[in-house]
């Protein structure tokens, strides 16, 4: 009897142990991670938060890239590969764009300019973005899992063709129409563009927020996200919300592509792979399919990058991607919902 | 009606190509390989015509064949943990690298204040160094991989499959970049940095040259005698591969892979046995990892690109997933293509045409729209296992789609089963 009764409750006590085990270790390393930036905090605090400026200008564009995979996620399950390569495409589109109206400095017509291609790389990122989900992901929709995956990193190649061809293989620089020059706050230089940056992001983030909950199409991908059978029964055309979905994500890294650009003044054939994958760990981090929390884990990754590449105790910036892909396996070992996600249990 | 009833079969895609037997394929493999061996080994002796041989030599030089093959053995790893066990990996480069690395400390004079040498092969030039027997370095090697597929395996495989994708992504990453910064890792330097580790002992063995056979040192361009080592390498790979299937482990990773539900409450110990196909397919990994850096004779950190774990992704799909002998076929051609057939069809197609084409430029674009192509035209393929046609074939549905209230796509070998034929116009969009 007592021998059945403990191999019963062996499992369960095994389960405990390894939730144990796996929460010290969270805590060791959460701990770890608050000391190095406590030490580095007092050590060099002007530092500090100079890092932590250039990492929240990185981390509200990736905030932008990471919405487009989280909208898509949330919607069809679907991690879309080629999203960081759209993002690209974008940069090159706005940067090609920007030269080609012979627009280099901070006047009216340059910051007209900017208006009309930030609106013009929203465009046409929203309409790859849909032509991509009509041509491929729709048809693969009701395939095992495998297959879209795999068809997004294909269309992930397909669009780097493209970007190579159109940018070419090295690295272009470009001249910026953002205004340039910096302003100083307690010996922390704040770049003048990375408030037109901030200011850019928070209206589109406002104008998303409000699309997502207020509006009917809003209520639609809501609804389709949830079941597409019962919004399909509902009365909602599945398929033109699930498109509106990837012309929302869409149009959100064109406005992301034009201020990395006119931000980091350089396009690169290859540049939407590291930052797609940067944007994706940052909606796990929030929690996939979490709109808040892709903000806020862009936000967080964006300062740990910053963090870890500006101050003297840290990896530097030669370890950026590691720092970044491990803070994505930590999220997924110890916590895989996210800071903000919901386990709603794996569907079966 | 009745569901029991089976998928009504189409038509067998390839055909032609569909031999019977179990030793039909094993044997065409041999005497394919043999044949080439024989073809190279009188091109060596001068027996062949100046002209077939300069156009031979062209088209498939034995270099990229030998590279091919090492493609073969990485894809046919890949294969056991995305076609056997049905889990996305999309840094299987890091098996390559890792492999490649530990050929490159083994077989090197990179531990300069070490002086090991065991059946080793050192050059004439260099003086201390870990220099083993490139047999024992690739069983090490091997070994170094099956522990690091645990490792990395072991906290993540609990995952669901497209977060998987992407943590074997984030490993496949931080390894290369770990090699790559590694002349300074806490002070220590691990691996040369950007320079890479090299030279790295050629091997030794059975040398087939225009001088005559015989047992000694290989030099640069003994590629028919690394041809030999490839050649039998690939075949333990393929061995390895065929054989798993059949037990009891391959069956357990079909189960896996087809329903993990099903397979669990079957009593099939989910984290073993994927932790299995990790091991098994890094041990493929890490065997081409050490033929590759014999090939080239250096381990460079810039070569493990995330492009590598794509082409290798897109070698096991275009095969057909799951097939040992398809994805053979894929990586061989791919391999192939990628580095002799492009820039020679673009060689040929310039010449003809006089124009100034970039023919490998398009890489990214073949190898994307491969894997599109096939995803969206025939998931399973081109030289499909049968069972991954059915499993791929057969769409998602619950119950109540099954019976049609599905009104956005039909599927209609189930519209079959469920109903026969009768007028019906519902909306097909």
């Amino acid at each position: 009897m007592t021998s059945s009764a403990s191999a019963i409750r062996a499992p369960q006590l095994a389960v405990r142990t390894r939730a144990i085990a796996g929460r010290v270790a969270a805590i060791l390393i959460l701990t770890g991670a608050a000391v190095l930036l406590a030490v580095n905090l007092f050590h060099a605090p002007v530092l500090f938060f100079q890092s932590a400026v250039i990492g929240l200008g990185n981390g509200v564009l990736y905030a932008l890239i990471a919405l487009g995979y989280t909208l898509v996620y949330g919607i069809i399950e679907l991690i879309n590969f080629a999203h960081g390569d759209l993002f690209m495409l974008g940069t090159v589109f706005s940067a090609f764009t920007l030269g080609g109206l012979g627009l280099a400095s901070s006047n009216i017509q340059g910051w007209l300019g900017f208006v009309v291609v930030l609106v013009g790389a929203m465009l046409f990122c929203a309409a790859i973005n849909v032509t991509i989900e009509f041509l491929a992901y729709r048809r693969l929709r009701r395939a095992p899992k495998l297959a879209p995956l795999i068809t997004a990193v294909g269309m992930s190649f397909i669009l780097q063709f493209i970007g190579q061809q159109w940018n070419g293989s090295t690295q272009r620089q470009w001249p910026s129409v953002l205004p340039a020059g910096h302003f100083t706050i307690g010996g922390v230089n704040i770049d003048r563009s990375l408030i037109v940056v901030v200011l850019v992001t928070g209206g589109l983030l406002a104008t998303m927020t409000w699309i997502v909950t207020k509006t009917r199409a809003g209520k639609a991908m809501r609804a389709t996200a949830q079941d597409q059978d019962a919004a399909r029964l509902m009365g909602i055309n599945v398929n033109r919300t699930i498109s509106f979905t990837f012309a929302l994500g869409g149009a959100l890294a064109g406005a992301a592509a034009i201020m990395y650009e006119q931000t980091v003044g350089t396009t690169r054939y290859d540049a939407g792979f590291q930052l797609g994958l940067i944007a994706f760990t940052a909606a796990v981090l929030g929690g996939i399919g979490n709109l808040t929390g892709a903000v806020l884990g862009g936000v967080l990754i964006g300062l740990i990058q910053g963090l870890n590449d500006g101050l003297p105790y840290a990896f530097g910036q030669e370890w950026s991607q590691s720092v970044v892909f491990t803070v994505l396996i930590l999220v997924m070992v110890f916590k895989p919902t996210g800071l903000l996600g919901q386990n709603v249990g794996e569907k079966v | 009606m009745s569901f029991a009833e089976p998928i009504p079969r189409e038509r067998k895609p390839g055909g032609r190509f569909r031999l019977r037997g179990r030793f039909t394929w094993p044997l065409a493999f041999t005497a394919a390989a043999v044949l080439v061996f024989i073809y190279y080994y009188l091109d060596t002796l001068g027996y062949i015509f100046p002209g077939v041989s300069d156009t031979i030599r062209e088209w498939v030089p034995l270099g990229s064949i030998n590279e091919a093959l090492i493609w073969t053995m990485a894809a046919l790893g890949l294969n056991i943990v995305v076609g056997y066990a049905g889990l996305l990996d999309l840094g299987f480069v890091a098996f390559w690298a890792i492999g490649g690395y530990v050929a490159g400390w083994l077989m090197s004079d990179f531990f300069s204040m070490l002086n090991i040498n065991i059946l080793g092969n050192p050059a004439p030039f260099i003086k201390g160094g870990i220099h083993l027997n490139f047999w024992v370095v690739l069983v090490a090697g091997a070994a170094v991989c099956a522990l690091f597929g645990v490792i990395i395996g072991a906290p993540t495989l609990r995952l669901r499959s497209d977060y998987l994708a992407l943590v074997t992504l984030g490993f496949g990453e931080i390894i290369p970049q770990i090699f790559h910064n590694g002349d300074d890792v806490g002070g220590v330097n691990i691996s040369n940095g950007t320079k890479g580790i090299q030279p790295i002992d050629s091997l030794q063995g059975l040398v087939v040259n225009a001088e005559g056979i015989g047992f000694h040192t290989m030099g640069p361009f003994d590629y028919l005698s690394r041809y030999i080592v490839f050649v039998i390498l690939t075949a333990i790979v393929i061995f390895m591969s065929l054989r798993l299937r059949v037990g009891r482990l391959g069956r357990a990773w079909l189960a896996i892979r087809e329903d993990e539900l099903a397979a669990s409450a079957m009593g099939v110990p989910l984290m073993r046995t994927k932790l299995a196909a990790y091991a098994v397919g890094a041990v493929a990994g890490g065997i081409a990892g050490v033929a590759f850096a014999s090939h080239v004779a250096a381990v460079l950190p810039d070569r493990f690109q995330f492009s590598i774990s794509i082409i290798l992704l897109a070698m096991v799909v275009l095969g057909g997933m799951g097939n040992v002998w398809g994805v053979m076929l894929g990586a061989l051609v791919l391999a192939w293509f990628n580095s002799t057939g492009l820039p020679q069809i673009g060689n040929s197609f310039n010449d003809t045409f006089g124009t100034h084409v970039n023919f490998p430029s398009y890489s990214f674009l073949i190898f994307g729209g491969t894997l599109v192509l096939m995803m969206l035209f025939r998931r399973e393929g081109l030289l499909p296992e049968s069972r991954t046609r059915l499993v791929l074939r057969e769409p998602e549905r619950t119950d109540m789609e099954a019976l049609g209230s599905d009104m956005e796509e039909q599927s209609p070998e189930l519209d079959q089963i469920a109903a026969p034929p009768v007028a019906d116009d519902r909306s097909r969009s």
